[in-house]
């Protein structure tokens, strides 16, 4: 069957178009918040947290947060975006046109991506800047940022095929994105918790995500960076294929 | 070469957890025709329609728009046919021109002619000078307009209206109908489900009754109203009538001022009801007689499956 990459090209313009007609509360917004966490827990934490030799706490600091601001930022774009259509009705006028399942896929992802990489470089251009941060391999900085930011957007993205209501999506993004986003090792290395938190914290996904965008920085990691690329690729391709199934068979969508 | 209607039904159901919403839906709509799609709500309309246009997947069965499969061949018909659905929906996040500018994107249309087709739409709809409004600050009538420039964005050879006119004013609907008889003219298939049966008697050539998920009579409109049993009867009266006898009583449907409005078979000769009329010692004034209306057809067409589901 042919494609219809043009068609796919048009909805991810709309679905940029649209997190950028409401900048403030799509990038600005996010990026204010997480600098608050910096001034605030980089201020407080500077001298009491051990992490790598020759890193400061605050430099330590900020790969963290720019990870949990494409991770969070990502997620809310699709999930957002798709409730808000399904509320609305309008995401009937994609679903009337010759869009495929997987040309919808990569459209809303790739306008998750733009999203959360936006605001993860406005917070690291803040980090550079402000706090002589350097990164020793811009490659797995770039290669963890994508693929971390895809991964979330294909979770937002279920999370709002599977959500009837608003409620449903605060439930999931209350309860299942923020205490993985906060126990991921975004302020601290695993390596400072206790073993059993050590070991749990290997369970969490987004923690590999933080560690292999924190090597693309440091070339130091608390895991093997090739463990982290791993894992993503897992996780992106396990949330991929679940969603492509959703979509086809038009579950909580086409019914 | 064989015959391919617009679009052809076999055996369409929707099974909804208990409930069926299509109960095996078969029957084909001509090129070219104007076809009314009626029922009471929660006949099946709006899901057969969905169907049709890819927004539900039905249970089982096949639906065809001018031989392709809607679900194998899908990119072909969503490219053939244009839905007009029955909510008022909007995009709260861009404006008329930008929303007909994505919609096209979307089927892979742009440049010059495409502009062209889109300045068109706008003007033919009265929507120019809105055209840079939000769609979600737009009044009900507007918002109707916008969704129908939607549907023919990427000229569909099969527009499908659900409900178009609900809600809208007199003048608006009478612009609506102009519209959609224009389209028609022009080589459309329209398919079209209201609840003005007036709409559907003036407009369409072919009619589909449905209930509760089945097809209950499918005809022309013509056929359909000829093929209707009874007649009506307008009695005026030079006085009202304080009582009426058995045979009257039983066949008044409606009691006016200085009439009365008798419902009678068609094979009931005239001269036995004047006979009535006579016997119960009734002044005419004038008689004047009728066949039934599309409305009347479809709620005795609808009352009879009530009452054997009953």
């Amino acid at each position: 069957m042919q494609s219809n990459w043009s068609g796919c090209w048009a909805l991810f313009i709309k679905e940029v178009r649209r997190f950028y007609s409401v900048v403030v509360q799509t990038v600005f917004a996010p990026i204010v918040a997480t600098l608050l966490y910096l001034l605030v827990f980089g201020h407080v934490l500077e001298t009491k947290i051990e992490t790598y030799a020759s890193v400061s706490y605050s430099q330590f600091l900020i790969p963290g947060l720019v990870m949990m601001a494409i991770l969070q930022n990502a997620f809310s774009n699709t999930s957002s975006s798709l409730i808000q259509s399904k509320m609305h009705g309008n995401l009937s006028f994609v679903l009337l046109s010759p869009i495929s399942a997987f040309e919808f896929y990569v459209a809303f992802v790739l306008a998750s991506v733009v999203r959360g990489v936006i605001v993860g470089l406005g917070i690291l251009i803040i980090g550079v800047v402000g706090f002589d941060l350097t990164w020793q391999s811009p490659l797995w900085v770039l290669v963890f940022a994508v693929l971390s930011a895809a991964m979330m957007g294909g979770l937002g993205m279920l999370a709002g095929i599977i959500s009837d209501k608003y409620d449903h999506l605060a439930a999931f993004q209350n309860f299942v994105i923020m205490p993985l986003t906060f126990l991921s090792g975004v302020f601290y290395s695993i390596h400072a918790l206790p073993e059993f938190w050590q070991q749990l914290s290997y369970f969490n996904p987004f923690f590999y995500m933080v560690d292999g965008f924190r090597y693309g920085f440091f070339e130091q990691s608390d895991v093997s960076v090739y463990l982290s690329l791993l894992v993503t690729i897992v996780f992106l391709t396990i949330v991929s294929s679940i969603n492509l199934i959703l979509l086809r068979k038009g579950v909580k969508i086409r019914q | 070469m064989s015959h391919v209607p617009a679009v052809r039904f076999q055996h369409v159901k929707k099974q909804y957890g208990e409930l069926s919403a299509l109960k095996g839906i078969s029957f084909d709509v001509e090129e070219g025709a104007f076809f009314g799609l009626l029922g009471p709500n929660g006949a099946g309309k709006s899901t057969l329609i969905n169907a049709m246009s890819g927004l539900v997947i039905p249970t089982s069965g096949r639906i065809e728009i001018q031989g392709h499969d809607v679900i194998a061949d899908y990119r072909q018909t969503r490219r053939l046919l244009g839905l007009v659905p029955q909510e008022l929906i909007a995009d709260p996040f861009f404006s008329i021109r930008e929303l007909l500018d994505l919609q096209s994107g979307y089927f892979g249309l742009k440049g010059p002619k495409q502009r062209a087709w889109v300045g068109e739409l706008l003007e033919r709809l009265a929507l120019s000078d809105k055209s840079d409004s939000n769609t979600g600050q737009l009044s009900g009538g507007m918002k109707r307009r916008v969704l129908i420039a939607m549907a023919l964005v990427h000229r569909p050879r099969v527009l499908v209206l659900d409900e178009p006119t609900a809600g809208v004013d007199v003048d608006l609907r009478r612009t609506l109908w102009d519209f959609t008889k224009e389209l028609h003219q022009q080589g459309h298939t329209i398919i079209l489900t209201t609840h003005y049966l007036e709409e559907a008697e003036a407009l369409c050539d072919k009619v589909a009754i449905m209930q509760e998920g089945e097809v209950k009579a499918l005809d022309t409109t013509q056929s359909l109203l000829s093929k209707h049993s009874y007649r009506y009867l307008r009695v005026t009266l030079a006085q009202p009538a304080q009582t009426l006898t058995p045979p009257l009583e039983e066949r008044l449907v409606e009691r006016e001022p200085n009439g009365l409005v008798f419902k009678l078979e068609k094979t009931m000769s005239l001269t036995q009801l004047l006979a009535w009329l006579s016997e119960a010692q009734l002044e005419i004034e004038d008689i004047s007689s009728r066949d039934a209306s599309l409305e009347e057809v479809f709620l005795d067409l609808t009352a009879e499956g009530k009452s054997n589901a009953e």
